[in-house]
């Protein structure tokens, strides 16, 4: 039983961070219809600028916005010098040149940085606080709870309770409506970009510390589980990827604690063939009108 | 997909050209590829091989995303599946044509499955799905240990060729013999009904199915090939490395064969074969690059920034990919 607490504390934690990973993918979804493949080497990218920036100043809060920053500047980047010419007449082709981004990013990131694994340190002790003779949280946890929170009740607002997110929201919904009510479209869909970027890269830099450390090719799975979470919270639904987020990441704590880390891939393989297959539309799509 | 729109279809109101039949340009190609062999220095020669033997992979995969419309991005544990299957075959019968044989027939039960879940996916949903099969290949090969010798992976037992040739001369009669006969099956089932069943489902599914074509089966079967194909590579792949670790089949691989046949041309065996001497060349020449350089960290990751880079590239400038530039030319000169 103290395992099981543990462990869902664990699990909880880890699924915050799929939460917001998931999030940076539904959010660029919304705005344009393409799953960011590339998500993953945009975060490795901006994480490893920001614990650079920790390394040579010593401050980690430094790094810390540093990489949140960069990840603002690179998703806008991608948008404007990129993903803007891709030709969306196929869904293939956004994924095809996503991939793209995917090798030069790593491949760039090796030919800096080497392609060791190079350790990052957290910021808050990751020992966890006893409760009598149980573990429970940690620091550290508490901290990417606190930010992963922060995140979601800004976004949250942003998009209900702000001009430029129903401005945002218009843009993605119906785009030459809005274009002739005077909506920058152009401008709103590299916003969204740049916004999902910072989110990828806010969750790139809390998962670095728990993980092996800062490598070219250290969010690949960090990308499969976040995409599971997205899928079974249904690409189009914030409220959705939280909630994906916090089931993938249980589950994958539940099954590494008690099966052993390395089946912990294929428990994420298995959970997305069931719910594409059984739900594709994610747990909490409406149900859609019937169109046959 | 409307960037790869069949080149025929355009050219209805001219006279039809008369298209070369297959074995027209497998037999000569064969023939060429045996003179190679007793010509070049063993080096290239395994070189040869080796582009055979991606030459069985991005052939299948060309069909099933060109052609199909299926983007997969898990051709690579296929690869490994197939590569598996004859190591295991190999280290108990050591009968290497029951091994190949046994290596495509595994892969095809697996592309099968895979295929099942595949033809009721769209777009992202199936790349990320087929991501997710890559990268579990690391994760089988530890969980199953006994049988796969986790990360360290198996030796495969061959016989030695005959004297009278050298062992990478031999491998590359082996591979270009699996690529010519993989081209062959696909060209001429590409050209027949079932050419036809797959661009009418990738064009317009509705269409297809009203026109009595069973699209969920058309997709599966598409499926099928391609994980058939990527069987006898990794097949293929294992007798060239005389070994199988999944070291050998990361991520990255996957995402190559994409590149290969996006940047060579989709749907095109010509565009496949583009795609194949790239996926052997750029690395040689990043590697020599690298060495010039003097450089370690440039080894290996040069070769996947040129690969990102000359992808984006060709998506953006010419979706078509490069086997498209030249019938292109080809068009506007017929036009003037």
């Amino acid at each position: 039983m103290d395992r099981f607490l543990y462990l869902t504390f664990d699990g909880l934690s880890r699924g915050a961070v799929y939460a917001a990973f998931a999030l940076a993918l539904v959010l660029i979804w919304r705005a344009a219809r393409i799953v960011n493949f590339a998500q993953g080497a945009m975060a490795v990218a901006t994480a490893y600028a920001g614990y650079s920036v920790t390394n040579a100043t010593g401050s980690y809060w430094l790094g810390f916005i540093v990489a949140i920053v960069g990840g603002l500047v690179l998703g806008a980047l991608v948008e404007r010098v990129v993903m803007r010419f891709v030709d969306h007449s196929s869904p293939l082709n956004g994924v095809v040149v996503a991939l793209g981004l995917v090798l030069i990013i790593q491949g760039v990131l090796g030919m800096i940085y080497g392609n060791e694994f190079r350790p990052a340190e957290a910021p808050f002790s990751r020992d966890a606080f006893q409760l009598g003779d149980v573990a429970l949280l940690s620091r550290y946890d508490l901290f990417v709870f606190a930010a992963v929170g922060t995140v979601v009740v800004l976004l949250t607002l942003l998009f209900t309770r702000t001009s430029t997110g129903l401005r945002m929201r218009a843009a993605a919904f119906a785009p030459d409506v809005s274009r002739l009510l005077g909506v920058p479209v152009s401008g709103m869909l590299t916003l969204g970009w740049a916004l999902a970027a910072a989110v990828g890269s806010l969750a790139g830099m809390l998962v670095v510390p728990t993980e092996l450390g800062l490598h070219p090719n250290a969010m690949d799975l960090l990308f499969i589980s976040a995409f599971t979470a997205a899928v079974v919270g249904g690409l189009d639904s914030p409220v959705g990827a939280v909630v994906g987020g916090l089931i993938v990441g249980l589950l994958l704590t539940y099954v590494s604690g008690y099966l052993g880390a390395t089946v912990a891939p294929m428990a994420v393989l298995i959970l997305l063939v069931v719910v594409l297959l059984g739900r594709p539309d994610g747990l909490f799509s409406r149900a859609k009108a019937r169109t046959a | 997909m409307t960037t790869v729109t069949a080149p025929e279809k355009v050219t209805t109101n001219r006279p039809k050209r008369k298209r070369l039949s297959p074995l027209a340009v497998v037999i000569p190609a064969a023939a060429v590829i045996l003179a190679l062999t007793y010509a070049l220095p063993p080096f290239r020669n395994y070189q040869l091989a080796t582009v055979g033997a991606y030459l069985c992979v991005t052939a299948g995969l060309t069909v099933l995303t060109g052609l199909n419309g299926q983007l997969s991005l898990g051709h690579g544990a296929l690869m490994a599946t197939g590569a598996y299957t004859l190591a295991l075959m190999q280290n108990r019968f050591n009968v290497l044509a029951l091994g190949i044989l046994a290596a495509v027939a595994v892969t095809t039960v697996v592309g099968g499955v895979i295929g099942l879940a595949a033809a009721r996916l769209r777009g992202p949903y199936l790349a990320g799905l087929t991501l997710a099969v890559a990268t579990v290949v690391p994760s089988i090969a530890s969980t199953f240990d006994t049988t796969f010798n986790s990360d360290q992976g198996l030796t495969v037992a061959l016989e030695p060729p005959p004297d009278a040739i050298t062992v990478e001369q031999w491998q590359a009669w082996l591979c270009w013999a699996g690529a010519l006969v993989t081209v062959l099956v696909i060209a001429y089932l590409v050209r027949g009904r079932f050419g036809r069943d797959m661009r009418a489902v990738r064009d317009d599914e509705t269409a297809a199915k009203l026109a009595g074509i069973g699209v969920a089966r058309t997709q599966v079967l598409a499926f099928v090939l391609s994980a058939a194909c990527a069987g006898l590579a990794g097949a293929l792949f294992a007798v060239l490395a005389q070994s199988v670790s999944p070291g050998a089949f990361p991520l990255t691989l996957s995402l190559f064969l994409v590149m290969a046949v996006v940047i060579g041309g989709l749907g095109r065996l010509s565009g496949a074969l583009i795609g194949a001497v790239l996926l052997v060349a750029l690395p040689e020449i990043a590697h020599s690059i690298a060495e010039d350089a003097g450089s370690q960290r440039l080894e290996g990751n040069l070769a996947l920034t040129f690969f990102g880079v000359v992808l984006v590239a060709v998506m953006l400038a010419a979706p078509g990919g490069l086997a498209s530039l030249r019938l292109k030319r080809n068009k506007q000169k017929g036009r003037t």
